[in-house]
């Protein structure tokens, strides 16, 4: 076989998107129609910035989601010959092409890089979610209580952020700290704050409700402490929720990072929004503080929360590569961005083509994040 | 103000005492010393010979004993043998114990050996430090002038084809990591795939003589991630100053643009982006550390990372004690020239 030239190459990788531009036309053609109902959402539509960083988002996350459809081959098989092969070359046995070339083990760039992107918009979200949770839960009675509550819980936040993430990561996320078990109870205090977060919310709003309120903390109660038990102590009776230990590591630590921050936004939010004539009104009704806090308060704190969300999966998509390219917390082989990068980065100059696709796709990511990040806030202070 | 700078150096000192705590705490666990004594003496050792290595060499004792001694506020550990040779941790090798001082930590300047280097920690991070020293003042000597000069052109103008473009490539520029703009850099001016080799892919020479062919990559590579960042938030700054009413008043009056601009909103637009610039150095510093993992130059970050992945208990330690304490020093330094550059801010 021939190998390709560039135009064929571009073609090709058009053609292998396939899915993604089907289920990106449909969705925006659908968010277009129905712009007007859609809230926030349908207005980023009135602003072009954040409507490429929605389309640049979609394609991801459609890559991510089609991802075994997209691959041409096996993210971890090898084929000698094809050892930093240029893109477009075309395996000597006839099977294909690589059409962003092999890199220096003879893996195809391509199907790595598809693969990895599944990985990135599996943990940053996830991540970044469960920051969210831990920073909400203690954000809002810190910023509404205030007092020594507060002050203890920020003098730890800022323990946390006056500490060098990179230098963190390396004590943090090394094969000898599994044994000592650190991380473990780390991860069994930090995957508990969204079940303490459901049922506060729960609690608050059905209090008078006996029935549904204890159906809706029976339902969360049973659910979020089983999956507690299996993805934090990996010791889930049935055996469905697992997590790879050391994914384990990188996500606890990346949720810890990241934690501290959400709280010092939260509680800012609260303390400015703990004045409002509406929570005035909430404490003579006789409301519970959580209630006010969870029912009152954070609604009103959405715009901004959800503007630091995108932002902060991006910033998450950093870490995560950040902790590839040093070879931290990830399998030797893993397909994911930053250790794609570094892996590259020694045959630079010879080969670029292994480190510079991961590293535009990491870029691109980011970049959408941040230009959707752009458009949610000025649509959101519009109003 | 008095009372508030004692309050914010007795936060710095409490904050800086438990950091340092939980890194010494972290290095200290028993796999890393374990994983210590077995690269130090012999990697076939029985858990009962590691035990009593870690006893003879100082890391038995109660993990806050050796923080105090470590720290130097706790006198140091000593030990007889049995053949009488007084060992101990401020007794340097084949010396008099008799001479030696009660304390030596890190306050009375002993920062312990580097087991990977073979020298003084001391030595290590001076050195090292210097070379990062260097790249910092060219980062900054690039990165601050061009966030400002972006910044105050884009906010000057809200909603302008000008502020949109600047603001679009600030974005940009910050959703590039280090590691990602320092591969590209090197791919289009460095390789002979795009040609121009314009700069060295490697900063390593620069550690004898900096050139401008060997130094640009790296310092281009960071100051690009910040500039992004400053830049924002200086246009957010000065687009505020311009919905002021002084700057009103001086249209009004018939100033001229860049006069308005120059004398009369510059200033008052640069006391928020001083603190982002100071809050910047811990980001900085995570960037030195890939910069200089990338471009191999070695100074302090590559040295944390050589200490980090060699098990360098002290290297680490002391590398964290300056990292810790720069991150601290910047943000009081942020605290404290915000009060003062904002006169509406009263501290009482």
């Amino acid at each position: 076989m021939e190998d390709l030239t560039w135009i064929q190459i571009l073609a090709a990788l058009a053609g292998r998107f396939l899915p993604v531009w089907i289920a990106l036309a449909v969705t925006l053609v659908l968010s277009f129609w129905f712009r007007r109902r859609l809230g926030l959402y349908g207005r980023l539509f009135d602003s072009p910035i954040g409507l490429v960083g929605l389309v640049m988002l979609l394609f991801w996350v459609f890559t991510a989601l089609f991802a075994d459809r997209i691959v041409l081959f096996d993210p971890l098989s090898q084929i000698a010959q094809m050892k930093n092969k240029a893109p477009g070359t075309a395996i000597p046995t006839g099977i294909g092409h690589y059409l962003l070339g092999g890199d220096n083990l003879g893996r195809d760039v391509f199907s790595r890089m598809v693969a990895g992107a599944r990985r990135v918009l599996i943990i940053a979200p996830a991540a970044t979610a469960f920051a969210f949770m831990v920073g909400i839960t203690l954000g809002l009675p810190a910023g509404y209580r205030g007092g020594r509550l507060d002050a203890g819980l920020s003098f730890i936040a800022n323990l946390v952020l006056a500490f060098p993430v990179i230098l963190l990561f390396y004590l943090l996320v090394t094969p000898e700290m599994r044994t000592t078990g650190l991380l473990t109870w780390l991860a069994g205090v930090l995957f508990l704050f969204p079940v303490i977060f459901f049922i506060l919310l729960w609690n608050s709003r059905f209090f008078m409700h006996r029935g549904k309120r204890a159906a809706y903390l029976g339902v969360t109660l049973v659910v979020g402490l089983w999956a507690w038990s299996g993805l934090a102590l990996n010791a889930d009776p049935l055996g469905v929720w697992s997590m790879d230990p050391n994914l384990l590591n990188v996500f606890v630590s990346v949720v810890f990072v990241n934690a501290p921050t959400v709280f010092r936004i939260t509680r800012g939010l609260a303390m400015d929004l703990a004045t409002r004539d509406y929570v005035a009104a909430a404490q003579t009704r006789g409301e519970g503080p959580w209630y006010i806090m969870l029912w009152e308060i954070l609604p009103n704190a959405r715009g901004p929360l959800i503007v630091d969300f995108c932002l902060r999966i991006g910033y998450t998509t950093i870490l995560l590569g950040t902790l590839g390219f040093f070879g931290l917390g990830v399998a030797p082989e893993s397909p994911d961005w930053g250790s794609t990068i570094n892996a590259g980065r020694r045959l630079l100059t010879i080969a670029p083509h292994p480190a510079l696709v991961p590293a535009i796709a990491l870029m691109s990511l980011v970049l959408a994040l941040n230009l959707l990040a752009d458009g949610l806030r000025e649509e959101s202070l519009r109003d | 103000m008095l009372a508030f700078l004692l309050r914010r150096i007795g936060v710095i000192l409490l904050t800086a005492l438990a950091l340092t705590f939980v890194v010494f705490w972290l290095t200290n666990l028993p796999p890393n010393l374990e994983k210590l004594a077995k690269s130090e003496a012999s990697a076939r050792m029985s858990d009962a010979e590691v035990d009593s290595w870690l006893d003879r060499n100082g890391y038995g004792g109660p993990l806050l004993v050796r923080y105090g001694e470590w720290l130097g506020v706790m006198p140091g550990w000593t030990r007889t043998a049995e053949d009488g040779t007084v060992t101990g941790r401020c007794v340097a090798r084949g010396g008099d114990p008799a001479q030696a001082p009660r304390f030596c930590g890190i306050l009375q300047g002993e920062w312990g050996m580097s087991t990977v280097f073979k020298q003084p920690v001391s030595e290590i991070i001076a050195t090292r430090l210097g070379a990062t020293g260097v790249l910092m003042f060219w980062v900054m000597a690039l990165m601050v002038p061009a966030a400002l000069v972006i910044g105050v052109l884009a906010g000057m103008r809200e909603g302008s084809r000008l502020d949109r473009t600047l603001s679009t490539v600030s974005i940009a520029s910050t959703a590039t990591p280090e590691y990602v703009s320092g591969v590209v850099l090197i791919v289009v001016f460095s390789s002979s795939l795009v040609g121009l080799r314009w700069f060295n892919g490697s900063a390593a020479s620069a550690m004898d003589g900096i050139t401008f062919e060997n130094f640009t990559l790296p310092v281009v590579t960071i100051a690009l991630y910040g500039i992004g960042y400053i830049a924002r938030m200086t246009r957010a700054s000065m687009a505020e100053v311009m919905t002021q009413q002084y700057i009103r008043t001086a249209r009004l009056k018939g100033a001229s643009f860049p006069r308005i601009v120059l004398r009369h909103a510059l200033r008052n637009a640069l006391i928020a982006p001083f603190t982002v610039i100071m809050l910047q150095f811990p980001w900085l510093l995570n960037g030195v550390v890939i910069v200089e993992t990338l471009f191999n130059y070695k100074g302090f970050g590559w040295s944390l990372v050589q200490a980090a992945s060699n098990n360098d208990i002290e290297l680490l330690l002391g590398s964290s004690v300056v990292a810790v304490f720069v991150v601290l020093v910047t943000q009081a330094i942020s605290d404290i020239g915000y009060v003062l550059l904002n006169p509406r801010i009263r501290v009482s």
